[in-house]
């Protein structure tokens, strides 16, 4: 199991699949936000751009959750104890 | 019961990019599930994710197992209803317990190497009350899984359409296939995702809930003219409370509510410790609850708030506060609110959020019911000494008869929901005297096997006993006061019989009691040998010490 010893959870990281995840809805609301009736959302939220807004808060929030999986990535364990290799 | 009115009163007009936001959140779900299998080899794998996982994981599932159905619906209702005392179901009724569990009593848990709360019970007191705990654990969890999934299956009935018994059938197909493939692994990191696709759906509600009823001051000047002022600060919540002496109700806010039936809920379930147990230190497991008591402290400001907008805003919830029969109840504020104010594309997040929500209580329940089934029932009595292989196939077996039975649980609940209600208060009744079994017998190493399982059913006895006789008007408290007065009356009750019963009863040796009983427990066995060399946020005091005055904050702030 040693050559494992390095190994890290990569794209198995919930913190990879939460990124993914919430960034593609940023992406969706941002389309959203940009190309749909935009009269009618208007309407409903009393005059915000919330499908924009959301949107970019959501990928700003996904990047930032990547970045922290590729700084301080998971190390996957090897069979004894090991140190803790998250934060 | 949840959504009565007429169904187009509550219709969304979902669209296909709102369907695709849900599709792609199913995606993933399944996908965890299939990931998480290639790492399952036996079962402590399946049963508690093999011991490894990152405490900021277990911390923010150990939110989410509770983020469920009942928590957004009826809390956003109590938001509606009483206005801002409901935080105390978060800042009273919740944060102080879920510190106390990762300071004083999860040494005791993670230390003695159980596999679940039930056999803590069986090694610290023996057949009886572990038979007790264990039994009226496992049938809770699946009858209360079957209520998750009947309130998913009504949810996405009426808001999209779909026939009850086709929602049924698809979402514990979901649910059953993710845990049957990744055990307690996915069903913790879907618990993640669910998190924070449920704070994604909620965050921008709220925004957009108070941008339009004028900002935080607009939503106070619309609660103050509707004559509802005492809504507006936390304490003393005698509405709430239903105690109309102030003093009485801040009493039963924290004796009732806040100690003992938080306590009992928080410290003594097995859907919430079994989260913690899944870490891979010592350190970690009492940083679980820990860690979760943060987010904890923030999620009524996006369920709480949500709740009061919908009472000012929502012209049906307006009207039932102004006495009026709107058709709709207070357990349909936040559906109403989305209904208003959200546009396509922030609705599909939120009926993912929703759905998120709906099947993490569900997964949680059922893993936690497969876990005590296969080690606590099927291992300790009934076939004893097989391989280990044979104990995940049986847990693989229990999730899919907890499923089967959770869907036929939801078609009685269909038929006779008054009756589900009743029982989901009954089963709270559980927890308040098993909190008191647990301290007393982690603090006194005489306590008796008989006093642990006499205690425990006469204090449950004694809480149905309240109970009841609220429901048939020997006495009346309205609000939550009967609830409360039952839980410490079982508490009470529970300490009382287990004192008087081990003073004629005989103890254990005290041979048997080390990691089980305070006095007994070695230092190296009740603490994390690497404890010194961790920062401050891996401390699990240092944390709860922040995270206490955090919440002392909030109370004044709020008050």
């Amino acid at each position: 199991m040693s050559e494992q010893n390095k190994h890290t959870a990569g794209a198995f990281d919930v913190r990879n699949v939460i990124a993914a995840l919430i960034g593609a809805y940023g992406v969706v609301l941002v389309l959203m936000g940009l190309f749909h009736d935009t009269a009618e959302e208007a309407e409903r939220t009393g005059g915000l751009a919330a499908n924009l807004w959301a949107g970019i808060g959501m990928l700003v929030f996904a990047a930032a959750f990547a970045l922290w999986a590729r700084l301080r990535p998971v190390v996957v364990d090897p069979p004894s104890r090991s140190a803790d290799a998250e934060d | 019961m949840l959504l009565t009115a007429a169904d187009d009163t509550f219709r969304l007009d979902a669209n296909l990019v709102d369907y695709l936001l849900v599709a792609m959140y199913f995606a993933v779900v399944i996908a965890i599930g299939f990931a998480a299998r290639r790492r399952v080899s036996d079962s402590i794998d399946f049963f508690l994710s093999g011991r490894s996982l990152p405490a900021w994981v277990t911390g923010l599932a150990f939110v989410s197992a509770n983020l469920g159905a009942v928590e957004i619906i009826g809390m956003s209702a109590n938001g509606a209803q009483y206005g801002l005392p409901s935080m105390h179901y978060f800042w009273i009724g919740a944060v102080p317990a879920m510190l106390f569990l990762g300071v004083v009593m999860m040494p005791f848990y993670y230390g003695s190497k159980v596999r679940s709360v039930p056999e803590f019970m069986r090694r610290r007191f023996g057949t009886g009350a572990h038979l007790v705990n264990a039994i009226s654990f496992a049938v809770a969890q699946v009858l209360i899984a079957g209520i998750n999934l009947f309130l998913l299956a009504t949810v996405v009935n009426v808001l999209l359409g779909w026939p009850l018994w086709v929602s049924l059938i698809v979402a514990a197909a979901v649910v059953l296939s993710y845990i049957t493939l990744g055990g307690l692994s996915a069903a913790i990191y879907n618990e993640v995702l669910q998190f924070f696709v449920i704070v994604a759906a909620l965050v921008p509600l709220t925004w957009i809930g108070l941008s339009k009823v004028g900002g935080w001051s607009g939503l106070v000047d619309r609660i103050t003219e509707s004559g509802g002022s005492e809504q507006l600060n936390s304490w003393p919540g005698s509405e709430l409370s239903g105690f109309s002496s102030p003093i009485w109700s801040v009493v039963g806010i924290v004796f009732g509510l806040g100690f003992v039936q938080s306590f009992g809920y928080w410290t003594t379930n097995f859907v919430e410790v079994q989260r913690a147990m899944a870490t891979k230190s010592m350190s970690a497991a009492r940083s679980t609850p820990i860690i979760a008591s943060f987010p904890k402290m923030f999620i009524p400001f996006v369920v709480v708030i949500p709740g009061m907008i919908a009472g000012v805003a929502v012209s049906e919830v307006v009207a039932l506060k102004a006495g009026e029969d709107s058709g709709v109840e207070y357990n349909d504020a936040i559906l109403l609110l989305i209904r208003d104010v959200l546009p396509n594309g922030l609705l599909g997040v939120a009926i993912a959020g929703l759905l998120a929500a709906f099947m993490a209580g569900m997964a949680a329940n059922i893993s936690a019911f497969n876990t005590v089934f296969s080690y606590d029932l099927w291992q300790t009595y009934i076939k004893k000494d097989r391989p280990d292989g044979y104990y995940l196939a049986v847990g693989r077996w229990a999730t899919l008869g907890a499923t089967v039975i959770a869907i036929g649980t939801a078609l009685i609940a269909a038929g006779f929901s008054n009756l589900m209600d009743y029982l989901q208060t009954l089963f709270g009744f559980f927890n308040a005297p098993l909190f008191a079994t647990f301290i007393l017998g982690m603090f006194w190493k005489r306590m008796t096997p008989t006093a642990g399982w006499v205690g425990l059913v006469a204090g449950t006895l004694s809480a149905i006993v309240v109970f009841v006789a609220n429901q048939v008007g020997v006495f009346t408290l309205p609000g939550q006061g009967a609830a409360f007065v039952a839980a410490g009356t079982a508490f009470v009750v529970d300490i009382v019989v287990s004192v008087a019963v081990t003073m004629v009863t005989q103890p254990k040796p005290v041979s048997e009691l080390a990691g089980l009983v305070y006095s007994e427990t070695p230092k190296e066995v009740r603490t994390d040998p690497d404890a010194h060399r961790l920062p401050w946020y891996q401390s699990p005091t240092k944390l709860a010490g922040i995270a206490l005055v955090m919440v002392v904050a909030l109370n004044v702030i709020f008050d």
